[in-house]
């Protein structure tokens, strides 16, 4: 099937501004679903609020656009009741990670299998630019004229410590390596986590000075190296990408499958 | 990886919002600008099908059509 067959072409061309990086991380997650043939009805995507979340709108899949960081929690409910079905979950860095902060933790700590994608452009683009947990120290927002003093998240090291089984982290300038984790995230039996940052240009860029799109995904390039790259290992103020965390643990719709058989005591 | 033979790069007007990152990354330069910032395929005969151009655009707007199978990795 083409790409374009995954998607609702009614509502193109998109509300994205121009260079935005969701259009990327969307098009590498249509083209993982693509390359691992799944059916259109085998898959549900549910998003939170925010640019993030309109991507929920754009795929022709079960959708569920549901509340302000609440994605993950609706996600858990599908798929506890439809453990067959594939979920898939992008969500922003701050509804990922502050309003839904409570719920990306447990979802990781029961190990449940969903695939969550952090869409992270370190800033709040839809209601004009606030600095999220994911900016950083020293960045500009408009929640933040003197600059921030708040430290970041590390999504990688908060999933791997919340008990995430597969976490992976990619840019949008490496659309073809974050196609191949996005597909080893959804094979992954699991709660699986990829990190994709991606540019807010009309935002963060503008207001850090980071240049137009194509700009900002050369830094993409220039600021990042590959987990046991000699680049990483010579300038470990690169941001580590790769696979973190890769392990087979209990899941937990099969452990709720197995406590009802117990219960039952055969009788299913 | 064998050689691709490009057969078409569909670029759709409609969608493309000009952002210029399939242009700035085409290792060999094929793509360009027209005078409404709408991507245009000025030299497709140089095209090597690393399909770069067609993951990375944020609009979904290119599509890299190979005579057969899928194109190179040019990404690194
Ligand atoms: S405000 Fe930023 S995140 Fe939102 S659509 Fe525009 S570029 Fe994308
Ligand atoms: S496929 Fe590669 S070489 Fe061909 S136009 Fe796209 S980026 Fe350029
Ligand atoms: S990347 Fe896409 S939207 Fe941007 S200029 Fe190229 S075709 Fe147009």
């Amino acid at each position: 099937m083409a790409i374009k067959d995954y998607l609702r072409q009614r509502f193109f061309p998109h509300i994205w501004c121009p260079g935005c990086g969701h259009g990327i991380v969307l098009s590498s997650l249509l083209h993982a679903v693509e390359e691992l043939g799944l059916a259109k009805n085998d898959i549900v995507m549910t998003s939170g609020i925010g640019c993030s979340a309109r991507i929920s709108g754009y795929v022709d899949f079960h959708s569920l656009h549901t509340l302000h960081g609440r994605a993950l929690a609706f996600a858990t409910g599908v798929k506890l009741a439809k453990p067959a079905l594939n979920l898939l979950v992008p969500m922003g860095d701050g509804d990922a990670l502050a309003i839904g902060g409570n719920h990306f933790i447990h979802a990781a700590r029961r190990n449940i299998n969903i695939t969550a994608i952090v869409m992270n452009n370190r800033i709040y683009g839809m209601t004009g630019g606030q600095f999220s947990p994911l900016s950083g120290c020293g960045k500009r927002a408009t929640t933040a004229p003197f600059l921030t003093i708040d430290q970041e998240f590390d999504v990688v090291k908060l999933a791997k410590a919340a008990g995430a089984s597969f976490v992976a982290r990619s840019t949008t300038y490496h659309a073809k390596e974050s196609t191949l984790y996005l597909k080893k995230a959804i094979m992954h039996k699991g709660f699986s986590v990829v990190e994709i940052l991606s540019q807010c240009p009309t935002h963060y860029g503008r207001k850090n000075k980071e240049g137009d799109a194509p700009d900002m995904l050369e830094l993409y390039k220039d600021t990042t190296a590959k987990l046991g790259s000699k680049a990483l290992e010579k300038n470990p103020d690169l941001i580590p990408r790769g696979i973190f965390v890769e392990e087979e643990r209990g899941e937990y719709c099969e452990e709720y499958d197995k406590l009802v058989d117990k219960a039952m005591g055969g009788a299913r | 990886m064998a050689k691709q033979k490009l057969k078409e790069l569909v670029i759709n007007g409609d969608w493309c919002k000009g952002c210029g990152i399939c242009i700035k990354f085409c290792p060999t330069q094929v793509l360009e600008l027209d005078r409404q910032d709408r991507c245009i395929a000025v030299r497709p005969e140089d095209c090597i099908c690393c399909k770069m151009c067609e993951l990375r655009c944020p609009d979904l707007a290119i599509e890299v059509i190979t005579e057969k199978g899928e194109g190179g990795d040019h990404e690194k």
